[in-house]
């Protein structure tokens, strides 16, 4: 199946509609193609082929009685580890879910099938979304497939190395402080995290729930759209999901871009940044310059304290959510002398060590005496830091800046230091912060032939427009620049 | 140093977490040198600076998310029940909580 990589949206459909091939046919191929490539990649954790042929008998009779197929049809689809998928095993890349099985669906999984996805199966990821590698997954890392001695970032690796390896169209991932921007940057496709609120997260195992976002990797930007536009919405079931007005991305994102400002702020450019990334992004920069859009050089002073803050936000939250793992109504429960023990095994035994080194940070966070001088004061810290963009886009219409100051590294490289690897997510925290939207997209490969990720900024619920410049960044070539 | 042996010891405790002895150790450290870093957050004055409790207390009416508060009936005990890993119906299972 050399044509793989090629498979975008549009392409599926048309060949449905050519009667080029059936949708199950479709669906078994790239079945063959995870069954020769997932065992060196391991961006797989779980197969659901019956729920996948499932799906695909239902459009083949859909095309066979010759309606109209739904926007997604017959798009093979991969769902991260995190996300909940009836009567599909959801790990969160833990011990503790190792025979976790969901009794429902996450709403975006729903909208996804009700639009035609077929659903290939379940991604690696980092232990409850902990990580920038995905070296912290209970079920052993993912490779790069770019350079499979490499990291394919985290936490949602599997699903950033399934869509570039063209084992599935398109991936749904998490976002909590750039869990899908920067393995996208890493494995080289567009990766989107959408406004906070915009997608509904009903069915996503939390991690930090006023930072955790669900949004979609593809191999093009019209391709992230689509899924985009098919799952977001307001839901009842989730509470922080808006009731916005849905956007027509395909006619917005289409519009010319001449004018638009974007700002380029100082602080994403320091110390710390690989010379060939920087280099790579000033020339993407240089690309909109000629496509007519307006570089504004910014000011935003509160960047370096969003490492800091953001540490603080997601781990105690993450130690609230997670105190739900206690050997009771759910996953992995070792045997106790008393109710307590119980707990303190099945959670010393189930978690792995980032997720514990989170927890006991939050716990810490939020403990008498303590709550004061770190989270309250973390919180308002976040006010800061979302005001600096909200400023910003007073200015400018967009933000460009790098999507991570390096390319992806090397297998085992950074898993000694958990400071260091926190550090290194300092480009994509601030957005998380600040609720609002970022892709990133390829700019280029550097001399070792690695990707480096542009990411790009709007205010919140300005979807549209950063996908408009995203689209026309890609049409312009900047992908391979 | 910020974080002592006793204060590793005392928040798993709070966390519900069984450590070894080698994670005692790994994770002080590992405390320490993360919270000192967080000690950066001290160098601003945010005594004029709302903290953000919401997201997007602006964006969308806060008031509209929520719903009448009605009794749905539904009928998911059992399937919930399987996932437990000691049930017996209609109840999860636990060690014994009181003696008698």
């Amino acid at each position: 199946m050399s044509a793989a990589n090629t498979w975008t949206v549009s392409a599926v459909r048309e060949a449905l509609e050519a009667k080029k091939l059936s949708a199950r046919e479709l669906v078994a191929e790239f079945y063959a193609r995870i069954e020769e490539k997932n065992p060196e990649l391991n961006a797989f954790l779980t197969l659901s082929p019956e729920r996948a042929y499932a799906q695909t008998d239902r459009i083949d009779a859909l095309r066979a009685r010759g309606e109209k197929l739904p926007p997604l049809a017959g798009v093979p689809v991969a769902i991260k580890d995190v996300i909940s998928t009836r009567g599909i095993r959801t790990t969160c890349g833990s011990r503790i879910l190792e025979n976790y099985v969901p009794p429902y669906d996450a709403t975006a999984v729903e909208k996804l099938e009700s639009a035609g996805a077929v659903i290939l199966g379940k991604t690696n990821c980092d232990e409850f979304a902990m990580g920038s590698s995905n070296e912290n997954s209970a079920y052993g890392p993912v490779r790069n497939p770019v350079a499979t001695d490499r990291v394919p970032g985290g936490s949602s690796g599997g699903s950033a190395a399934a869509v570039a390896a063209g084992l599935a169209v398109a991936a749904l991932g998490t976002d909590t402080g750039g869990s899908i921007r920067q393995p996208g940057a890493f494995c080289g496709i567009p990766a989107m995290m959408p406004t906070y609120g915009r997608v509904s997260r009903y069915g996503l195992i939390a991690f930090a729930s006023s930072l955790d976002r669900i949004g979609p990797f593809a191999t093009t930007v019209r391709d992230a759209a689509a899924v985009l536009s098919v799952i977001e919405g307001h839901d009842a079931n989730d509470s922080t999901s808006a009731a916005v007005p849905q956007s027509d991305y395909f006619e917005e994102m289409e519009k010319p871009i001449r004018g638009m400002r974007i700002g380029i702020p100082g602080e994403y450019f320091g110390e710390g940044m690989d010379p060939e990334v920087r280099a790579k992004i000033e020339a993407g920069i240089e690309l909109m310059k000629r496509m007519g859009c307006q570089p504004v050089a910014l000011r935003m002073p509160h960047t370096e304290y969003a490492i800091a803050t953001y540490y603080i936000v997601a781990t105690a939250e993450a130690s609230s959510n997670l105190a739900r793992f206690d050997g009771v109504r759910y996953g992995l429960r070792v045997h106790g002398d008393s109710l307590r023990e119980m707990y303190k095994k099945t959670r010393g035994r189930g978690f792995g060590p980032e997720v514990k080194r989170r927890i006991m940070l939050g716990t810490y966070a939020l403990s008498s005496g303590y709550y004061d001088a770190y989270y309250l004061r973390a919180q308002k810290v976040r006010t800061l830091i979302a005001r600096d963009f909200l400023l910003a886009f007073e200015k400018v219409d967009a933000i460009v800046t790098p999507t991570s100051p390096t390319t992806a590294f090397r297998l085992g490289e950074r898993t000694m230091d958990p400071l260091a690897m926190y550090l290194a997510d300092i480009y994509t925290v601030t957005g998380s912060l600040a609720g609002i939207p970022g892709i990133s997209i390829p700019c280029g490969t550097t001399s070792a032939r690695l990707p480096v990720g542009l990411q790009i900024f709007g205010p919140r619920f300005a979807e549209s427009r950063v996908l408009q410049l995203a689209l026309a960044f890609e049409k312009a070539g900047g992908f391979s620049i | 140093m910020k974080i002592s042996r006793d204060d590793v010891l005392y928040v798993a405790e709070l966390a519900n977490l069984e450590l070894n002895e080698s994670e005692v150790e790994t994770f002080r450290g590992q405390l320490d040198a993360i919270l000192t870093y967080i000690d950066k957050l001290k160098q601003l004055d945010v005594s004029a600076v709302e903290p953000m409790a919401q997201v997007l207390q602006s964006a969308a009416s806060p008031d509209g998310a929520l719903r009448d508060d009605v009794v749905r009936k539904c009928n998911i005990a059992d399937a919930i029940l399987e996932q437990a890993p000691e049930a017996k119906k209609p109840y999860f299972r636990v060690p014994k909580v009181i003696e008698r």
